[in-house]
């Protein structure tokens, strides 16, 4: 069991800089024979290359997928708003203390139209990283989400959310300004709204950090994104008191995107490029933009209260149990 | 090894380790006579001490969980803790009286696989805070939970929404909708429909916080404070309305019943 998406891939990494070393070789070649005999191996290692792509992603394990969802190569939340909208103006700040990183949101355009997008944001790099909190949210992150759902409904404007987080801070100052009520709130406000709103899960749907941004009217998930009720770890660890069981409660979780589907607990899954959105991000934000624009369109000529109904009936009826 | 309290007539109180007369113990509603700690309840003791004698319906009984995900020993542990309690899931609801007022009511109960809350627990919420709109009532919910059941995967994080979107149906009503955390009140129960409450009581010393506290040290660069995720902490620092002692909560409710819910 791979333990990180680095190791996962590496098999991939070695052809890949494989084929790179032979075309240079190629390119330096004098003699005709000889280059074509490389540039023809070249192009075997890169046939084998795809195939292996192919095979690894066709059929990921669960956990191979917690380790896909979770590589730092993949598309953030930053590059889906520029992806998917025009003129994005972030704005920020909870109004009561601070401004959390974690959580970007702001107003931009789909199609000429004002929306209100905003998402959890991971870093690219160490300094980014710390800036963004790893992507766990704190609670001035939620009021500012709050406070931008507002803003959506008196404006009237559509919502858009990119879910991609470990979970919630848990650390003692996130506890100290009340990171619960933080979510439940920001919750609570999301099924006040009577604008259409969007969720898509682009990478780690990590418990009631996630769900504090995901109750729309429409929730997408990415093709190889996870949502999970806790990480794999931490419930292996309460479970069998074996953190490094991971692969089995990822597993037992069900927390793929296919698995959410056919239980009925997010509307649709967005096709991923192959071998995974971080090899096409462009690609990805593309098809992440037309499921946005079309999940949008369904509710065109709906009057606010029919909205906020369905809304309210969707997630009303989720839960399986014997009566 | 703790030493045990020698007979039934005594046992030991886990706050203070001090050896109590049991029957001074139920007297003061399992409450410590030394160090004040309230000792967790059955909801249904819990109902019995709270609520006008003999008032309670139960409603939705029937509910079971039907292990959705086939999720490794989470049937057995079920069954366990079905025979161990007499109670079908972590969750009891129904209406109630206080006073003579009717109030519809949601009581956790711990002691089933830590008061997890999986579809049956969240279901019961949420009809308890429909049938208070429907019924122009207040709604009740006593907490004590760990948090989700992690056994029924994602369905149960989708309780945390499905709940905290019929609190909406209250505040569309105009019925108040009371949280009263107990020991514990945690993780997931806490992140949703306990948090948005229009008004929050608490016992004393109740442990009530976002992840446990080993996690949260893990997670935090700053000193931990002493009472740190305690119902007195949740007072400091503006999370919760008050700390209620056991024996002054039916009045305190009756009281909140009467002022916020006399619109009705
Ligand atoms: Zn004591």
């Amino acid at each position: 069991m791979a333990k990180s998406y680095k190791e996962w891939e590496q098999p991939l990494i070695d052809l890949e800089e494989n084929i790179a070393k032979l075309r240079e070789r190629a390119r330096r070649e004098i003699d005709p024979s000889k280059r074509i005999a490389i540039e023809n191996l070249a192009v075997e290692y890169e046939t084998r290359a795809n195939h292996y792509i192919e095979v690894m992603y066709a059929r990921l394990s669960p956990w191979e997928k917690v380790l896909v969802a979770r590589a730092d190569k993949r598309p953030y939340t930053q590059d889906y708003i520029s992806g998917c909208f025009s003129d994005f103006l972030p704005l920020a700040g909870d109004r009561r203390c601070a401004d959390d990183q974690a959580i970007l949101g702001g107003v931009a355009k789909l199609n000429g139209k004002g929306v209100i997008v905003l998402g959890h944001q991971k870093g690219r790099n160490i300094q980014e990283r710390q800036v963004r909190n790893f992507g766990y949210a704190r609670p001035e992150g939620y009021r500012k989400a709050t406070r931008l759902f507002e803003i959506a409904e008196r404006f009237k404007m559509p919502v858009v959310t990119f879910v991609d987080t470990p979970g919630a801070d848990a650390g003692v100052e996130a506890e100290s300004r009340g990171i619960s009520e933080a979510i439940a709130a920001s919750m609570l406000k999301m099924f006040e709204l009577t604008v259409p709103s969007v969720s898509v899960i682009i990478g780690e749907g990590g418990s009631g950090g996630a769900i504090g941004i995901a109750c729309s009217s429409k929730v997408l998930i990415l093709e190889h994104a996870i949502y999970s009720v806790i990480a794999p770890e931490g419930c292996a660890s309460i479970l069998w008191r074996a953190a490094d069981r991971g692969a089995d409660a990822a597993k037992a979780l069900r927390l793929t995107a296919q698995s959410a589907l056919e239980f009925g607990l997010v509307d649709g899954i967005i096709d991923e490029p192959k071998g995974g959105a971080h090899r096409d991000p462009i690609e990805a934000a593309t098809s992440v933009r037309e499921a946005i624009i079309s999940a949008l369109a369904g509710f065109e000529g709906k009057s606010g209260a029919e909205i906020k109904a369905e809304r309210y009936a969707k997630f009303r009826a989720m839960g399986i149990f014997g009566e | 090894m703790q030493k045990k309290p020698p007979t039934d007539a005594f046992l030991q109180c886990d706050g203070c380790k001090k050896t109590l007369f049991r029957n001074d113990f139920e007297q003061n509603l399992r409450v410590c006579p030394n160090c004040g700690k309230h000792h967790r309840l059955s909801a249904r003791t819990r109902i019995e001490w709270t609520f006008d004698e003999g008032s309670f319906v139960e409603m939705d009984e029937n509910l079971h969980s039907v292990d959705p995900l086939a999720f490794p020993d989470y049937a057995e542990k079920y069954g366990q803790a079905q025979a161990k309690t007499s109670e079908k899931d972590s969750m009891i609801c129904g209406t109630a009286k206080l006073q003579g007022k009717t109030v519809a009511i949601a009581v956790s109960d711990f002691s089933f696989m830590g008061g997890s809350m999986g579809a049956v627990a969240g279901e019961k919420v949420a009809r308890t805070l429909e049938r208070a709109a429907e019924m122009g009532v207040p709604a009740i919910v006593f907490c004590a939970s760990g948090g989700a059941r992690m056994q029924e995967g994602l369905l149960s994080l989708m309780q945390m929404a499905k709940t905290t979107a019929t609190v909406e149906r209250c505040r569309e009503a105009g019925v108040p909708y009371i949280a009263v955390f107990t020991d514990p009140t945690m993780a997931g129960v806490l992140a949703s429909y306990a948090s948005v409450a229009d008004v929050i009581l608490a016992e004393p010393k109740a442990m009530v916080g976002f992840a446990g506290l080993r996690v949260s040290k893990q997670a935090g660069v700053g000193k931990v404070p002493d009472d740190f995720q305690m119902a007195e902490y949740g007072v400091a620092h503006g999370m919760i309305d008050r700390i209620v002692h056991r024996k002054e909560l039916p009045a305190v409710l009756t009281l909140l019943v009467e002022t916020m819910g006399a619109g009705k």
